[in-house]
C-alpha cells in the first residue's frame, strides 16, 4: 500500500466537496475491491473519502411499486430482505460472508466490474441509479468495462428497483474467483421482460436483445433454443467467447426456468 | 495395546495452538533491531541484466542497504542436491543460480536486486524505485519448443536447454521395442501433467541473525527440512561451518514439498544480516510465492502399453518431457527420474518397462517436487493408459486390472525396486466393497433422470516412500544421505522428551510420535513431549517429505527407545537385585519373571539421575540415548480408489458426488490423523484434476498468479469421503512394520477423477478416450462438442 489520507465524512455534501477538493481522490464504500486494489499497490490515490459513516445511505425501503436500497447497504443485508427474491438471492450469493458483509451495492455499481452481479440486477430490473447529483436509469448508466455514467465527483445514494412480477438470476461461478464466468438476470413486469448479462461481455453487462424478443412473446424456456447473444464475448483461461457464448443461453434457461 | 498408544485415534495436541492462534510461526517472530527486506524482481521472463541503478533507492526514506548481484559475486549459488546421469553416460548440465541475478534474468519473480530498510513498506517503496536496464530476450516457454534448434537458450554457457536425457532401464530399451513388434494390442496416450503451486496457507518467510560478538549466524525459516538448509546453505553457499550456523524451522503452516528446497531468500536474509550488523526479516506475498515457490509437475507425456491376445501386459515404455523451469531447484533433478521411473510398474507385472525423460530448461519459475513428486505422475499415466486399453479392449477396467496384478511378494519390478509386500486384490475387494461398486448402475440411472451424466473412475496406485536408502540414492544421484534420526531423553521423574530430526508441519507428529513410545514402555503419551525443528536442539536429520516421517524418524525413534529400554533394564535388574534376562517391561512396569518383585518406570528413571543405589561401575549414570536409522528399501504403500462424479451436459461442470479411498498403509499408529491425511491428499488431487494449473503465455507470463485466476479446491469442491485402510501387509523391513501415509491421496485420486469423466462423457454418447487435466467446465464442454 502506498501512503494515503483517509477522510470519514458524515454527510453526503461534505463527502462530495472533499472529492472536489482532492483531484486524485478516491471513493471508498466497503472496500472489497479497492482495498486488494490498494494493497497490491495497483492504485495510488492522496485520498480516500469513505462513505462508512454516512447513516443515509444505508437501510432498505419499500413501496407498492419499489424497492430502494441505500448505496452504502451490504450485500447481507440485501440478501435478508426477500421483497425482490431474485435480488435477495444474487446478494446472498456475491462472495463470501465476509465479503457480503463489508461489500455494498453502491460501491459494487460504482466498480462495474464486468463479472460483478449487481450489475446484472440493475440492468435486469430497469433500476434507477440515484445520485448526489440527479436519477440515472440503468440502460444509460452501464457504459463498459469498469465504466460508468458517474462524472469524477458523483457518488451513488441509493438504487431504486421496480418489483417485478417474476425474476430470477443464474449465475456460473469462475472457477476461481467465483465472480461469474457467465451470470443472467430474467425479469417480467407485464409484458415487459429484461434479460441482463454479466460476466461474457467484452463490453460488460448489457441486455441481451433478442432473448428479450423471444421471452416477451413466449415466456417459457424453448422459446431460447438456438438463440446466443451476438457480440464480442470474453475469452480467457476460463472460458472461449463460444464457451462463454453458450453459457449465456443455457444461464438464461435457467433463469426463465426459475421465475 | 497401551492406552492412547499405537493404532489409538488420539486427538492432536498441536491443534490446541494452532487452532487459538498460540502456533508460533516464523512471521510471529521479531527480533531486537529488526530491518525489513523487499525483492526487486524480473518483470520479464527472460532478459539480459545490463544494470541496476540503485542511487534512487538508496536516497529513499529509510533505506538501511541495496544489494545487486555484484554483492553475490564471490558467493555460492544455490546448489542443486541431486545429479542425474542421463543415457549417453553424460552428468547432467547444472546452471549457476545466483542469489540476486547476475548477467541475466531468467523468470518473472527472478529477484536481481534487495532493499533492507527499517519497515517493510520502505523497503517496498524503495525496491520499486530501483531501474533495471534490461534488454529483453524471446521467452522460451514450451518445453518441445526449448529443444528445437536455434531456440533461445536459458542458460548462455549451456550447449541447450536440454538438462538431461534419461533412458530407464537403458539395457532394456531392445526388449521393450521387441515386445512391442510381437503385441495383440497397443494403447497409445498423450497426456499433459499440469504445472501446479503448492500455495501452502502459510508463504515462506526468512528471517536472518547474525550475533557479532560470537560470529554465529541463525537462520529462522518455514522450512520441511533444517538440517538440509543448514547443510546446502552452510557448505555451498555462504561457507558458513555448520557449528557456527543455527536453522530454526518453528511450526510451518503447510509445505506440501515447496518448503523442502533451499530458496536464494534464505540466504540472501542470512548474507545480509552479517553484512549490516542486524535482523533482516523477508515475508513473502502471496502474489510473490506464485512466482518464486518452486511449482510442481509440469511433464509432457507420450505412454504406450502393449498387450499380448489374452490382454496380459507385456510392455510399456514412456516418452516425457519435464519442466526444470529457469534454475535447479534442490531436488528437481530426481522427480520426473528416480521418483518417476522406478514407479513405472505400479501394481502390475509388465515384465518389460523403458521409460525416457528429457528434462528442460524454460523461462518459468523453477519446478521440484509437490505431494508424490514423481510418482503421481507415473500413477497417473500408467492408470490412464490402462483404462484407455480396457476401452479400446472392451473389457472391463477393472478385470483387467486384476488380471496383471502382481500377487506374490516380494517382488522385483523391471524397473529396479523391489517391492516387499502388498496384496492389491484385497485392496480392490476392499474398494468394491466400501465404494458399492454393485450399486453403481442405479446411481448412475438416477442421475440420467435429472440429466445428469455420471461416470465411474477406477484405479489403482503404489507409491515407493520411506525415502530412503542412503548407499542406493547416493549411487543414483543424491547428494545426501536419506537415513534419520533421533535423541530420546528420558527425565529424572519419568517423563521423556524426543528430539526428532523430522519435521512436522501439519501432519501431527507431537500427536503421533509419542503413542510409539507410549506403546513401546506402556506408558500414557502425555509423558511424551516431541521436539523437532531446530538445529540447535535436534541431532542431523533429513526432515520431512516422501511419506518418510514414521517410517524412517519413527524407526529411529523406534532404535533409540530400545536401547533406552536395555539400559533401563540393567538399572532395574539392579534395583531388583535380580538377573538383566529375567526383566520384563510391560505397562510401565519393571518386573521379574516368575516372582513378585516390580519396580515402577519413574523409580529407575529417578535412580538414573540419583544412582545413590546404582551400579556405577558398570553403566553411566543417566538415560538418554540417540539413534540414526537408515532403511533397508522404500517402503510401497499401495491402494484402490475409486471416483464417482456427475457432469451437468449443458455447461461441462464436474461434480464429485462420491470418493473411496482403500489404502494399504502396513501398520497404523494414529488411525484418526491417517485419515486426515488421505482427504487432504486427495482434496489435493482433486484440485489437480479438475480446478488447478500454472497457465504461462508464451512471453513467460504467468496468467493465473492469484487465487482470483487460480483456483484452489475449496470444502464445497469436495465429496465426503469414504477411506478405509484395515488392509495392512505390513512393512517387513522397518521395526514399526508401516508404510506411510502422507502422499498417497494425491498419488491416487487424479487418474481416478479423470477416468470418471471420461467414463461420464462416453455414458452421454461421446466417443472421447482422454481430456487433459484440470478438467474445467469449459474444457469438459468443448470436449463434448467435438
Amino acid at each position: 500500500m502506498y501512503e494515503f489520507d483517509i477522510k470519514s465524512p458524515s454527510k453526503l455534501g461534505k463527502a462530495v466537496r472533499m472529492l472536489r477538493k482532492h483531484e486524485d481522490a478516491q471513493v471508498l464504500g466497503g472496500g472489497q475491491t479497492l482495498i486488494p486494489t490498494l494493497k497490491q499497490r495497483l492504485a495510488a490515490p492522496s485520498v480516500l473519502v469513505s462513505l462508512a459513516k454516512i447513516d443515509k445511505l444505508k437501510g432498505i425501503s419499500s413501496d407498492s411499486g419499489t424497492v430502494t436500497v441505500g448505496a452504502g447497504t451490504c450485500h447481507a443485508d440485501v440478501a435478508a430482505d426477500d421483497t425482490i427474491s431474485a435480488l435477495s438471492a444474487l446478494a446472498g450469493g456475491i462472495g463470501d460472508p465476509a465479503v457480503r458483509n463489508r461489500g455494498t451495492i453502491g460501491g459494487s455499481l460504482a466498480n462495474n466490474d464486468p463479472s460483478a452481479c449487481y450489475p446484472a440486477a440493475a440492468l435486469g430490473l430497469g433500476a434507477t441509479i440515484v445520485t448526489s447529483a440527479r436519477d440515472i436509469a440503468a440502460d444509460d448508466y452501464f457504459q463498459g468495462l469498469f465504466e460508468t455514467a458517474l462524472d469524477e465527483t458523483e457518488i451513488i445514494t441509493s438504487v431504486t428497483f421496480p418489483i417485478p412480477d417474476a425474476a430470477a438470476y443464474v449465475k456460473f461461478d469462475q472457477p476461481a474467483s467465483r465472480f461469474a464466468l457467465v451470470g443472467v438476470f430474467v425479469s417480467r413486469k407485464g409484458s415487459d421482460v429484461r434479460v441482463a448479462v454479466t460476466g461474457a461481455s467484452e463490453d460488460g453487462v448489457f441486455r441481451w436483445a433478442g432473448a428479450e424478443e423471444a421471452l416477451s412473446a413466449n415466456f417459457a424456456p424453448e422459446a431460447l433454443d438456438g438463440l446466443t447473444p451476438s457480440g464480442d464475448m470474453i475469452g480467457d483461461i476460463h472460458g472461449s467467447p463460444e464457451y462463454r457464448a453458450h453459457l449465456v443461453g443455457v444461464m438464461a434457461k435457467r433463469a426463465v426456468a426459475a421465475c | 495395546m497401551a492406552d492412547g498408544g499405537i493404532g489409538a485415534p488420539n486427538k492432536r495436541r498441536e491443534d490446541i495452538r494452532f487452532l487459538t492462534g498460540k502456533g508460533n510461526y516464523t512471521d510471529d517472530m521479531n527480533k531486537r533491531g529488526q530491518a525489513y527486506v523487499a525483492f526487486a524482481r524480473s518483470q520479464v521472463a527472460h532478459g539480459t541484466l545490463k544494470g541496476v541503478d540503485t542511487s534512487a533507492a538508496q536516497e529513499m526514506p529509510g533505506v538501511v542497504r541495496v544489494f545487486t548481484g555484484a554483492d553475490f559475486a564471490e558467493v555460492g549459488g544455490i546448489p542443486c542436491g541431486w545429479q542425474i546421469t542421463d543415457k549417453h553416460g553424460e552428468v547432467m548440465q547444472e546452471p549457476a543460480h545466483p542469489v540476486l541475478a547476475q548477467g541475466k534474468v531468467r523468470h518473472v519473480g527472478d529477484a536481481f536486486a534487495a532493499v533492507v530498510a527499517e519497515t517493510a513498506e520502505q523497503a517496498r517503496d524503495a525496491a520499486e524505485a530501483i531501474e533495471a536496464d534490461i534488454d529483453e530476450l524471446p521467452a522460451v516457454v514450451d518445453m518441445k519448443a526449448a529443444l528445437a534448434d536455434g531456440a533461445p537458450k536459458v542458460h548462455d554457457d549451456l550447449t541447450s536447454n536440454l538438462c538431461y536425457d534419461w533412458g530407464f532401464v537403458e539395457e532394456n530399451k531392445g526388449a521393450v521395442e521387441e515386445a512391442f513388434k510381437n503385441a495383440a494390442h497397443v494403447t497409445t496416450l498423450d497426456l499433459v501433467n499440469n504445472r501446479l503451486v503448492a500455495n501452502p496457507m502459510e508463504p515462506r518467510v526468512a528471517i536472518g541473525d547474525y550475533d557479532s560478538s560470537s560470529g554465529d549466524s541463525t537462520l529462522f525459516t518455514t522450512s520441511q527440512n533444517p538440517h538440509v538448509i543448514r547443510l546446502l546453505m552452510g557448505a555451498f553457499v555462504l561457507g558458513i561451518p555448520e557449528h557456527k550456523l543455527r536453522v530454526v524451522a518453528p511450526d510451518v503452516g503447510g509445505g506440501f514439498g515447496s518448503k523442502i528446497f533451499h530458496y536464494a531468500e534464505e540466504a540472501f536474509c542470512t548474507f545480509a544480516a552479517k553484512a549490516i550488523d542486524r535482523p533482516v526479516k523477508w515475508t513473502s506475498s502471496r502474489s510473490e510465492a506464485f512466482i518464486t515457490d518452486a511449482h510442481g509437475r509440469d511433464h509432457v507425456t507420450t505412454i504406450q502399453l502393449a498387450l499380448d491376445k489374452d490382454n496380459n501386459f507385456t510392455a510399456l515404455r514412456t516418452d516425457t518431457h519435464a519442466n526444470m523451469g529457469a534454475y535447479l531447484s534442490t531436488f528437481a533433478p530426481s522427480v520426473p527420474t528416480w521418483l518417476h521411473g522406478t514407479l513405472m510398474a505400479g501394481n502390475y507385472k509388465t515384465p518389460l518397462i523403458y521409460v525416457n525423460v528429457k528434462a528442460v530448461f524454460t523461462n518459468t519459475v523453477p519446478v521440484d517436487a509437490y505431494r508424490g513428486a514423481g510418482r503421481p505422475e507415473a500413477t497417473y499415466q500408467l492408470e490412464r493408459v490402462i483404462s484407455k486399453a480396457a476401452l479400446e479392449l472392451g473389457v472391463d477396467p477393472i478385470a483387467l486390472r486384476r488380471q496383471n496384478f502382481i500377487t506374490e511378494f516380494p517382488y522385483a519390478t523391471p524397473v529396479a525396486v523391489e517391492y516387499d509386500t502388498g496384496d492389491y486384490v484385497a485392496t480392490m475387494d476392499k474398494l468394491e466393497e466400501i465404494a458399492d461398486l454393485a450399486g453403481f448402475e442405479k446411481r448412475a440411472a438416477a442421475s440420467k433422470a435429472k440429466g445428469k451424466l455420471r461416470g465411474l473412475g477406477v484405479n489403482c496406485y503404489i507409491e515407493a516412500c520411506g525415502i530412503a536408502p542412503s548407499n542406493l540414492v547416493g549411487q543414483l544421484g543424491a547428494r545426501a544421505g536419506l537415513y534419520e534420526s533421533a535423541t530420546v531423553r528420558v527425565n529424572a521423574t519419568g517423563g521423556l522428551v524426543v528430539m526428532t530430526g523430522s519435521h512436522s508441519h501439519g501432519q501431527g507428529h507431537e500427536t503421533a510420535f509419542p503413542q510409539v513410545i507410549a506403546e513401546m514402555i506402556g506408558i500414557d503419551p502425555s509423558m511424551v513431549e516431541i521436539v523437532h525443528g531446530d538445529t540447535a536442539n535436534t541431532p542431523m536429520g533429513m526432515g520431512t517429505y516422501g511419506s518418510r516421517s514414521l517410517a524412517v524418524g519413527g524407526s529411529a525413534m523406534f532404535k533409540a527407545t530400545e536401547k533406552i529400554i536395555a539400559k533401563a533394564k540393567k538399572i532395574a535388574a539392579h534395583l531388583m537385585e535380580a538377573a538383566e534376562g529375567d526383566v520384563e517391561l510391560a505397562n510401565g512396569e519393571f518386573s521379574v519373571a516368575g516372582t513378585d518383585k516390580s519396580v515402577a518406570w519413574g523409580d529407575v528413571t529417578l535412580a538414573a539421575y540419583v544412582p545413590h543405589n546404582y551400579p556405577l561401575e558398570d553403566i553411566e549414570p543417566g538415560l538418554e540415548e540417540t539413534a540414526f536409522y537408515d532403511p533397508a528399501n522404500f517402503t510401497y504403500p499401495s491402494g484402490a480408489y475409486a471416483c464417482e462424479v456427475e457432469v451437468d451436459p449443458d455447461t461441462g461442470k464436474v461434480t464429485i458426488e462420491a470418493f473411496a479411498a482403500a489404502d494399504d498403509f502396513g501398520n497404523i499408529v494414529n488411525p484418526m490423523i491417517v485419515d486426515g491425511q488421505v482427504h487432504g491428499g486427495i482434496g489435493q488431487g482433486i484440485g489437480q484434476a479438475l480446478l488447478e494449473g500454472a497457465v504461462y503465455d508464451e512471453d513467460g507470463q504467468l496468467l493465473n498468479g492469484s487465487f482470483m485466476d487460480y483456483a484452489m479446491p475449496r470444502a464445497d469442491d469436495l465429496p465426503f469421503y469414504t477411506v478405509d485402510h484395515s488392509c495392512q501387509t505390513p512393512c517387513t523391513h522397518n521395526p514399526l512394520g508401516v508404510k506411510g501415509c502422507g502422499e498417497a491421496g494425491a498419488i491416487g485420486s487424479p487418474p481416478a477423477v479423470v477416468n470418471a469423466v471420461v467414463d461420464a462423457l462416453r455414458r452421454g454418447g461421446s466417443d472421447i478416450t482422454h481430456i487433459d487435466m484440470p478438467l474445467t467446465p469449459s474444457r469438459v464442454w468443448a470436449a463434448m462438442q467435438k
